[in-house]
């Protein structure tokens, strides 16, 4: 089971052959496309930074998790660095299994798990000319960087 | 003092002005270390959900630095 950053535009058809199995009689799949707004904003394109040493190894970690929860067979990922436009598959990620139930269920639990612990970041470039780091601009935390394990600040 | 390698990524990338530096220090922690940092670089700020890891490893911000440490700061994320 591979998870996989790529630099060049993503073609599922080209990664078929990693959920391909004989034991196999369901096939979900989830794909992340880049919309043209969020929060308000039009969106113009945008950029992912991706730091691909630890993104690699947690989204294979992810994956194990999933195969390990859910009983599939088959599990595989993809998501983009560099620059995108709107409509581009930012992420894909597929899951097999001998029956539908666990593969939606599987497939679900690792797009929401990529999204919160890979060391990506999505960079946002708008009509009216200003760009955002998404979930970094509004967040910045009056105090120490221990706050999230409960200490006061 | 411990010599460490410091690593930014995304918006601390562009707030710090580098995406990576040598520094010495007897920060004890990443805790401490970030804290450190904060004083020389006046963009620097602490943000809910950033991470840090340690060697590729993700840690907590109590975890023991040493000598030769490579320690990457990582603003909030958002693949997908």
């Amino acid at each position: 089971m591979r998870f996989l950053i790529s630099h060049e535009p993503v073609i599922p058809a080209h990664y078929i052959t990693e959920l391909t199995d004989p034991h196999c009689g369901g096939f979900v799949t989830f794909e992340g496309w880049v919309r043209d707004h969020n929060e308000g904003h039009r969106v113009l394109r945008l950029e992912y930074e991706v730091y691909e040493p630890l993104a690699i190894k947690e989204g294979e970690q992810v994956l194990q998790e999933a195969k390990q929860r859910f009983g599939i067979r088959q599990a595989f990922g993809v998501h983009r660095a560099g620059g995108l436009d709107i409509g581009d598959c930012a992420v894909w990620v597929a899951v097999s299994s001998a029956h539908r139930a666990e593969a939606f269920d599987a497939c679900r639990y690792i797009i929401d798990e990529v999204k919160q612990r890979l060391p990506i970041w999505k960079k946002e470039y708008y009509e009216n000319g200003d760009s955002g780091w998404v979930n970094c601009e509004r967040c910045a935390h009056p105090g120490h960087p221990h706050h999230h394990h409960g200490s006061a600040n | 003092m411990k010599q460490l390698k410091i690593e930014y990524f995304a918006l601390f990338r562009e707030r710090v002005g580098t995406a990576a530096e040598q520094i010495s220090s007897d920060a004890a922690n990443p805790q401490e270390l970030f804290t450190e940092l904060q004083a020389r670089h006046t963009g620097l700020e602490s943000l809910n959900n950033m991470k840090v890891a340690i060697n590729d490893e993700l840690v907590d911000w109590t975890a023991a630095l040493a000598d030769g440490d490579r320690v990457l700061f990582f603003p909030p994320v958002a693949g997908g």
